[in-house]
């Protein structure tokens, strides 16, 4: 909301030295975001003076038609001759009165104003705008002044277009609808500044009458609790909107319509009262307040015409709906160019059902703002008095004596507040009769109650209030409750928490003083985040770059992995609201991202790119149903709350690298190395050795899964079970996703890894080792695991080392066979191995792999 | 040389003359200083030192001579061998120390050449981050806890006290899932919107005290840009315990400001309105390390669990109270690092990650 200082000061005594520095101080130190607070005579610098235009010579022959102005700015020039000046505005005749900026001037963004020649012609200085002058968004044409404007040719034209005035912008949180006006925040800032308060809302104004001021029937008063009209007959309907208040809503961002449209805007910004004026002549029959049936169809004043539904109120005459009740008016009631009868309307309205209303026809009003966060149901008659006064001394008319007000609005419930309850919760000491006197001073009555209750919202009931007396500060004590009734501009406070709040804020938050609290011992991090944390520092110091890629993906995404029809990551949790259309799934893998992160990257320009990525994957639950409704005055039951957990996909986190380019690059020292499935299996031996699994507990196997090469696809065991793939994705994957040759990939489900276990420590032998090297002959497609394993089983305990440090293929050996060359590492713990022992033990090995794999010496 | 004018044969002992054994000893010093190096060295050696030099022939000689000649003989032929033996250890050592000297110059290589066989990987500073931060309310006893990102919308929402038409709700853009048949409304999951979901669950499965922090990533409906992501990371504390207040918020969070920006930083609170806190405050922290000078940053969201929530979560607001507190990772990087534009930490362009490298 944006308001100027003078309307503030019109209902708080504000100190005439205040500063906007301290104005803004005093706003956030209440909890009123200030958004901006700026010196509108600080922005614009140099003459700008009230001009009148003499006569215009219209320039043709441009690509938009040019006035050549000369305009009379009485001595502010110099030499009072008129001033010569260009202008593209069209809004204005000879007569006017604009305001002028002179050469040397500087608007506000440090526009500069100087005499050029423009158009052919020499212009000297600006007519200017309310945008021009920062007074608001209204460029469709200059300023001109209303005709009543006692300025003359050459004043100081700051004071006349409100130049000489500070405006604030303040950002309104959802529980104070109350400061959405001058009325709230002129309260708020009395009690910062602790000057006094003229309360607006207080206006006298005359009760409902025995006549309706127009017959209307309110049928859904849980919808519309109040209900209240006043006409005006006879207005001028050529009556301007006076200058002051144009201004007031031009600073506010509201644009002037009509007199009558003005009016209802002006007391909305100034009560908060949104508000609605009919013309009367313009209505058939009666008004009904009534729900929508849906379908039905209504063209609201921004001339889109909606579709209403059930839930939607609606104001009807004879012809159907004639305003989206609380949210926007129609165009068929309005008050048009000739309206002389006008009829206001005030009325309090179900926030609930506003802001249902207002998102459904995504129509955020000024009104829907206001009623969503809460409007003082004790305003609309005052509201109504201020806008007759104000039509009827501005737009003549007579007012009517009959006032309509159908009230059904309840009071607001007391609340009960043990009196030390603000001083437990804050830490400060506040004495029981400051506690009373702030609240007071936002409005609320205090009195004292019986014992204390329940902090319960909803337990206290009226009936508690009724029993209570008068307060008698120095009779409340630790134990003593308060009985609160909150204003009835403050539907917000509904708990002891909430008046808690009040309390601390308006003593001042920073009063609170700073006490560490000291937790119980706890037991630093789980094992599955040590593990995280330890994954993720072992790729990166192994080269990988850490990503966090957004999870959205699309549903072409499967089809471009190559995934097979039945395959499980082709089902994915779906979003309703997606960002882009194109890409509504959460990933079920790492990858699709991954490579697109991997791809952003080629594009930049890199090459060499190892990438790595730790977070969760998302699996719908099949069959999982929608989670039940659970309310929030309890506690669900575990079997409530468990029923629902259900409904949550299943998320585990998952590890993942992608490979292209080199991993070891070129240079002085020799060629380079390309990456591929090797690098991506070990980047799988990685992860798993930081997870703390040793190495026998890890097994790799030849796989075929999509989106690997089925050549070069390595499945990743442990203990037996698969938890993650790993090698070079398949050609077609990397063709359809444009990826560079040979890219390699690796992803893991961290979740499905098991813990590390307690390693038992190792003996150390110190005798010396014998070392055998055998090289065995096998089968091409034999896997080198196979192969290890059973020299392992075969050698027996003696072996304490196996390492494959050749492999081997040539016409010598045969179509379809390899050589494996291994170094086994035999060692005793109590004695040196003799040559025999070794041997035997080789031979041992090498008749196992023999006997399993139908391996052969090499060479023999 | 007592001995010398004693009676034997002048022609078989000449080689015993004591002159010839002085020739010996500096004729073998002469060569060995000549020796350039120890290859010539090495060769000089047999001629000076070897069967067939001066002082080992003159040894041979030694028997031939009378028992009262022989011990002298015997001495001073020893005495030469020492000398000649020392004269050439002498020189070996000087043209090993040459040697020595002369590989270290001619082993000379340009050690300004570049290395980088292996590139350094980096973490993103992002979760560097939260780490550091966890860390630190570990360190204060709290433990860690986590919470799905698709997440039930009563744990989201209704639990911390945003009814359905609240219109906080709308202040958090919030992606739904759909529903099983494809409809925006009644899946009755959504992309979580902040971390506090996890502050829901941890109430709902543990008995107070409860000191726990919440990092994780979160959602909402922001198109990215320079300042926006539609996917981002919060880090959350809950206290829950006896008789806790707003005085201890306030201390955790000075001491949480002072370990992340130095002695030097504090807090300071504007009121807000948070659904799930009530007193609820947003807190500023003095940055001095700000690039573009010592100033105020908006730094996060704090309050006391609001009695309902408590509630809701099983846990009686008669008994216990609680603080809550929260903040974004993304704006803490970007005012303490001085990062400029929200996209490159969401991008994971190589460059700007590398250059945090494994500790943000």
């Amino acid at each position: 909301m944006r308001v100027s200082l003078s309307w503030l000061r019109e209902h708080v005594q504000l100190p005439a030295d205040l500063t906007p520095g301290d104005l803004e101080q005093a706003l956030v130190d209440l909890g009123l975001e200030v958004e901006s607070v700026v010196d509108l005579g600080a922005t614009v610098t140099g003459s700008l003076v009230v001009g009148q235009v003499l006569d215009i010579e219209e320039l043709t022959g441009f690509k938009k038609p040019i006035r050549f102005c000369r305009v009379d700015v009485g001595a502010a020039n110099g030499t009072g001759e008129p001033q010569e000046i260009v202008c593209g505005a069209r809004n204005f005749a000879p007569g006017d009165r604009v305001v002028v900026i002179l050469p040397g001037g500087v608007l506000p963004g440090g526009f500069a104003i100087g005499a050029r020649k423009t158009y052919g012609r020499n212009s000297n200085g600006m007519i200017c705008s309310a945008m021009e002058l920062g007074l608001g968004d209204d460029h469709s044409g200059i300023i001109v002044l209303p005709a009543d404007t006692p300025a003359r040719p050459g004043d100081d034209a700051r004071a006349v277009v409100g130049l000489d005035d500070v405006v604030v912008e303040i950002e309104i949180t959802p529980d104070r609808g109350y400061a959405m006006s001058v009325r709230g925040i002129a309260r708020e800032l009395s009690h910062a500044l602790g000057v006094p308060f003229h309360d607006p809302g207080l206006l006298p104004a005359p009760g409902a009458t025995a006549e309706p001021a127009y017959p209307v029937e309110v049928q859904d008063t849980v919808g519309c609790d109040r209900f209240a009209a006043r006409m005006v007959r006879g207005v001028d309907p050529t009556a301007p909107t006076p200058g002051w208040m144009q201004q007031r809503l031009t600073v506010a961002g509201i644009r002037s319509i009509s007199l009558p449209v003005d009016i209802t805007n002006y007391v909305m910004l100034e009560l908060g009262q949104p508000m609605h004026a009919f013309d009367a002549d313009r209505l058939t029959g009666p008004l009904v307040v009534r729900r929508a049936t849906a379908g039905e169809k209504l063209t609201t004043l921004d001339g889109v015409t909606r579709e209403l539904v059930a839930e939607d109120m609606v104001i009807c005459d004879d012809s159907g709906p004639i305003s989206l009740a609380a949210v926007m008016g129609g165009q068929t009631s309005e008050v048009v160019a000739g309206t002389v009868n006008v009829l206001f309307e005030a009325a309090h309205w179900d926030p609930v059902m506003v802001g249902r209303t207002a998102r459904r026809h995504k129509l955020f009003s000024e009104a829907a703002k206001r009623w969503e966060r809460g409007v003082d149901p004790a305003l609309p008659l005052v509201a109504i008095e201020r806008a007759v006064q104000l039509l009827t001394t501005h737009g003549g008319g007579t007012a009517g004596t009959e006032i309509l007000d159908l009230d059904h609005v309840r009071p607001n419930t007391p609340v009960s507040l043990p009196v030390d309850l603000p001083a437990r919760r804050i830490g400060v000491a506040y004495p029981p009769e400051r506690v009373v006197a702030l609240l007071e001073a936002v409005g609320c009555t205090v009195t004292t109650g019986p014992d204390r209750l329940a902090e319960d919202p909803g337990s206290v009931g009226v009936a508690a209030a009724a029993a209570a007396g008068p307060v008698d500060a120095a009779a409340t004590g630790g134990g003593t409750a308060l009985v609160v009734t909150p204003p009835s501009w403050r539907p917000d406070l509904t708990d002891p928490a909430d008046l808690v709040e009040e309390v601390a804020r308006l003593d001042g938050y920073n009063e609170v003083p700073s006490v560490l609290p000291v937790a119980p011992p706890g037991r630093g991090l789980t094992a599955g985040q040590r593990r995280h944390r330890s994954v993720a520092r072992a790729l990166a110091e192994q080269g990988y770059v850490e990503v966090l890629a957004y999870p959205f993906v699309s549903p072409e995404l499967p089809d471009l992995l190559g995934l097979p029809a039945d395959d499980p990551r082709r089902s994915a949790v779906r979003l309703a609201n997606p960002l882009a259309d194109t890409e509504p799934l959460m990933r079920t893998s790492l990858l699709g991202p991954l490579l697109g992160v991997l791809k952003r990257n080629l594009g930049r320009g890199q090459r060499d790119l190892a990438l790595y990525e730790i977070g969760t994957v998302f699996h719908p639950r099949a069959g999982a149903g929608t989670p039940p409704v659970m309310g929030v005055d309890r506690r669900p039951t575990d079997a409530e709350f468990a029923a629902a957990d259900a409904t949550v996909p299943d998320q585990p986190r998952h590890v993942a690298v992608v490979l292209a380019g080199d991993i070891e690059p070129g240079g002085w020292w020799g060629a380079g190395r390309a990456a591929g499935w090797a690098d991506a299996v070990e980047a799988a031996r990685v992860v798993l050795a930081a997870a703390g699994l040793s190495a026998d507990r890890v097994a790799v196997r030849s796989a075929g899964y999509a989106p690997w090469h089925p050549g070069r696809c390595a499945e990743i065991l442990v203990d037996g079970a698969v938890v993650g793939h790993a090698g070079e994705l398949h050609p077609a994957v990397v063709s359809s996703l444009e990826l560079p040759r040979r890219t390699s990939a690796m992803e893991l489900n961290l979740d499905a890894v098991p813990a590390a276990a307690t390693v038992p420590a190792p003996d150390i032998s110190g005798f010396p080792p014998a070392l055998i090297d055998v090289a065995l002959v096998v089968d091409a497609d034999t896997p080198a695991a196979d192969v290890q394993r059973a020299l392992v089983d075969g050698a027996g305990d003696l072996l304490e080392a196996v390492r494959l440090f050749d492999v081997y293929a040539s016409a010598q050996l045969g179509e379809g066979r390899k050589s494996l060359a291994y170094k086994l590492t035999f060692r005793a713990p109590d004695r040196t191995l003799t040559v025999e022992e070794a041997v035997a033990a080789r031979d041992a090995a090498v008749a196992e792999a023999a006997a399993r794999l139908g391996a052969t010496l090499r060479g023999a | 040389m007592s001995y010398r004018n004693d009676p034997y044969d002048p022609k078989q002992v000449a080689l015993l003359d004591q002159s010839a054994l002085d020739d010996a000893v500096a004729e073998a010093g002469k060569a060995f200083a000549a020796a350039a190096d120890l290859d010539a060295l090495a060769a000089l050696r047999h001629q000076h030192l070897g069967d067939r030099a001066p002082v080992s022939l003159a040894r041979r000689e030694i028997g031939a001579l009378p028992p009262a000649a022989k011990a002298d003989a015997g001495k001073r032929v020893n005495e030469a061998r020492r000398l000649i033996e020392s004269a050439f250890a002498a020189r070996s050592e000087v043209l090993e120390q040459e040697r020595a000297e002369r590989v270290l110059v001619e082993e000379r290589v340009d050690v300004t050449v570049p290395y980088d066989r292996r590139p350094r990987g980096a973490r993103h500073p992002l979760t560097s981050l939260m780490e550091q931060i966890s860390d630190l309310f570990v360190a204060m006893g709290y433990e860690v806890a986590e919470g799905p990102e698709v997440e039930l919308e009563w744990t989201n929402f209704d639990a911390l006290n945003i009814p359905a038409d609240h219109p906080a709700r709308g202040l958090m853009d919030t992606f739904h899932v759909a529903a099983p048949d494809g409809t925006a409304e009644g899946s009755g999951l959504v992309l979580r919107t902040h971390t506090s979901p996890v502050q829901a669950r941890t109430m709902l499965t543990r008995t107070p005290p409860i000191y726990v922090v919440c990092p994780g990533r979160v959602y909402r409906t922001d198109e990215l840009d320079a300042t926006h992501t539609p996917v981002f990371h919060q880090v959350e504390g809950l206290v829950v315990d006896k008789g806790i207040t707003m005085a201890h918020l306030r201390g955790t969070l000075d001491h949480f400001a002072r370990a992340m920006f130095g002695a030097g930083a504090r807090t300071r609170w504007r009121p807000h309105y948070f659904p799930f806190t009530e007193p609820s405050a947003e807190f500023d922290v003095w940055f001095p390390e700000h690039r573009d000078g010592p100033r105020w940053v908006e730094w996060g969201g704090c309050g006391m669990v609001n009695p309902r929530v408590l509630r809701a979560c099983g846990i009686d607001p008669e008994v216990y109270s609680g603080f809550a507190f929260g903040m974004g990772i993304e704006r803490t990087l970007m005012f303490r690092n001085g990062v400029s534009d929200m996209r490159h930490m969401v991008e994971g362009d190589v460059r700007f990650t590398r250059a945090f490298g494994v500790e943000a």
